[in-house]
């Protein structure tokens, strides 16, 4: 089976590091892009900017999208995934420091599809990060691609 | 007006009647005695057959203009003399005497008709008979009449004008003055006025005092209304003030459940990766500075956690509905029990309390308090946790009771302070944020809470709705 990459949306280098580290110590191999903003992101995923010509069939298996960001937030990143019939349907889980009702009410409003926090305790964080890998690499059936 | 001229009008005709009528009566009394005067004096002429001396005795008749004709005539009905006020003499028919009368009359065609009969020692001798008109009466009649139309005439003048005067000086006056009231309770305008007479009469005063109420008036309105604006645009103010004061606040702890998080994940995150990584590099004691870096972090997160559930506390909507609280904190037990699982802790739970209170919040409280006694039982052999409810100075108060460490009376203030704590981390865990979110609770309800203890005999907490 083809190893589908993970899309890790992450301004804070710390978190970056932290969550890289977290998914090797988990064994996750899966290939790891990491967009520093959301509009790199969004860039990625369709193939503009930066990512200009980066064959968008190819599509990652889930979205670790953190809330705050510079440039585009994480919500409005969520609501163009949502708004685009290539990105409708791609896993996405929101992982980020607040349990703001506010925040994971608008996340799932706009359609993610799991609301994580990441816990202080590093210990706690591997944990999380191990079933979530669990769950979304190897559990969870992706939805089938489609081709625009 | 009408009233008054139809009385004086009715007073005018019943005085003439009244006068026509005496008239009337005096000149059939005067022509009575003439007719008597005529008849004595007749006597002997028919005695003695002597037309001439009767006419003699009637022509003493010009001395009553008023006499048209007179007759004397024999028992049998004969003309004896006559007299004519004109001189001309025309033939008159004796009229015919009512039976057992020595005297009648009558009127006819504006004429007064006298009949007598001459009696002379008790036999009647013969008849006299006077024709009188009704000249003097009808004059005096026209004069009153004229009298009485100039009478009513100048009262109905004099009433008129006192009328037009009264219109004048008083009535318009009033009549204004109630256009002018009904204008300004109509409009709720207080700035108009009723316009004075200037002739400093009673109207006048009236006048003048409506106005200078107006004016009291006017003056409270308008205090009034500047009051109240000041106090909307006070309001308006605070309202602005508290709206971007609460938003400030919204975005500070949103911010703060961001931020202030991230770092401590790469404190807590690269502490662990050293104590991985590095293991065989630190010795026991760089390895338990570290294990303490890890240790404050998470308590400081901890403390981040409680203080945004604080502030969540104080900014949550809160939405009342009639719970049964017993239910509730028997599933609050449930979970305590879970996490104390390997202590035996007595629970008594009085059933059937029902509470008007947000449920969501209330969950908060008795997590809080029962967590609480749970937590400072923790040294007991038989720990007791209760919770019921009491009549305390006429309101009704849940309580927490608990066999634990209590408090000292004398701090009992401090215990609802955020970050305020009366025993140490070591001795018992805790941030000191909790009873402050319990207390914000309570009063966001409009309730009170309090607290009785003692060291080492427990405490009790107690609240109400």
């Amino acid at each position: 089976m083809e190893n589908k990459a993970i899309l890790l949306v992450e301004d804070n280098a710390d978190d970056e590091a932290l969550t890289l580290r977290a998914l090797k110590k988990n064994n996750i191999k899966n290939e790891v892009v990491v967009a520093h903003d959301g509009a790199e992101a969004l860039e990625y995923l369709f193939g503009t900017g930066k990512f200009a010509g980066r064959n968008t069939d190819f599509i990652p298996q889930v979205v670790l999208l953190d809330l705050k960001l510079p440039k585009v937030d994480g919500l409005e990143v969520l609501r163009r995934l949502r708004a685009d019939q290539r990105t409708k349907l791609l896993p996405v889980v929101i992982l980020t420091s607040s349990t703001e009702e506010q925040d994971r009410i608008k996340g799932y409003d706009l359609g993610a599809n799991s609301y994580v926090r990441k816990p202080v305790d590093f210990s706690q964080f591997i944990d999380a990060v191990r079933q979530l890998g669990l769950y979304w690499l190897i559990l969870n059936e992706a939805p089938p691609v489609r081709r625009s | 007006m009408l009233v008054s001229g139809a009385a004086l009008l009715i007073a005018c005709v019943a005085f003439v009647a009244y006068d026509l009528i005496t008239f009337r009566e005096a000149m059939v009394h005067n022509l009575s005695i003439q007719a008597q005067m005529a008849g004595s004096n007749s006597v002997s002429p028919l005695l003695f057959n002597d037309p001439q001396a009767a006419e003699n005795t009637l022509s003493a008749l010009k001395a009553a203009p008023n006499v048209v004709s007179a007759g004397i005539y024999t028992l049998d009905g004969r003309p004896f003399g006559t007299y004519w006020r004109d001189g001309n003499p025309q033939t008159v028919t004796l009229p015919q005497m009512p039976p057992n009368q020595t005297e009648a009359h009558w009127f006819k065609d504006g004429r007064l008709v006298l009949v007598r009969t001459i009696v002379f020692q008790g036999k009647p001798t013969g008849t006299v008979y006077i024709r009188s008109d009704l000249r003097e009466m009808s004059a005096r009649l026209k004069r009153y009449v004229g009298i009485a139309a100039m009478v009513l005439l100048a009262s109905l003048v004099a009433a008129l004008l006192g009328a037009s005067i009264f219109q004048r000086v008083v009535a318009e006056p009033i009549v204004h003055l109630a256009e002018i009231t009904r204008i300004v309770s109509r409009d709720k305008n207080y700035a108009i006025r009723a316009t004075p007479t200037g002739k400093r009469d009673e109207p006048d005063i009236l006048i003048g005092a409506f106005n200078e109420m107006l004016r009291q008036i006017q003056q409270r309105e308008g205090a009034l209304q500047q009051a109240h604006d000041e106090l909307e645009q006070r309001v308006e103010e605070r309202t602005a003030q508290l709206g971007a004061a609460n938003k400030e606040l919204e975005a500070f702890s949103y911010s703060v459940s961001h931020d202030l998080r991230a770092p401590l994940r790469g404190i807590d995150g690269f502490s662990l990766a050293l104590l991985e990584d590095y293991a065989e590099r630190l010795d026991d004691q760089g390895k338990e500075h570290l294990q303490r870096i890890r240790a404050a972090t998470q308590r400081m997160g901890m403390l981040i956690d409680d203080l945004l559930n604080l502030s969540r506390m104080t900014r949550a909507e809160i939405r009342k509905e009639r719970f049964n609280i017993s239910t509730l904190a028997h599933s609050v037990v449930e979970s305590l029990q879970e996490a104390h699982a390997k202590r035996p802790i007595e629970f008594r739970i009085e059933d059937g309390l029902e509470a008007n209170a947000d449920p969501r919040l209330l969950g908060v409280v008795l997590e809080n308090l029962l967590g609480n006694a749970c937590k400072f039982t923790s040294k007991r052999a038989s720990a007791r946790v209760e919770f019921g409810k009491m009549h305390r100075n006429g309101s009704t108060a849940y309580f927490v009771r608990d066999n634990g460490a209590g408090f000292d009376p004398a701090y009992a203030d401090r215990l609802f302070g955020a970050f305020q704590r009366l025993h140490g981390a070591t001795e018992f865990p805790g941030t000191g944020i909790g009873l402050a979110t319990v207390q914000r609770i309570i009063h966001r309800h409009g309730g009170q809470i309090w607290a009785e203890g003692e060291v080492e005999k427990g405490a009790a907490f107690y609240f109400t709705l």
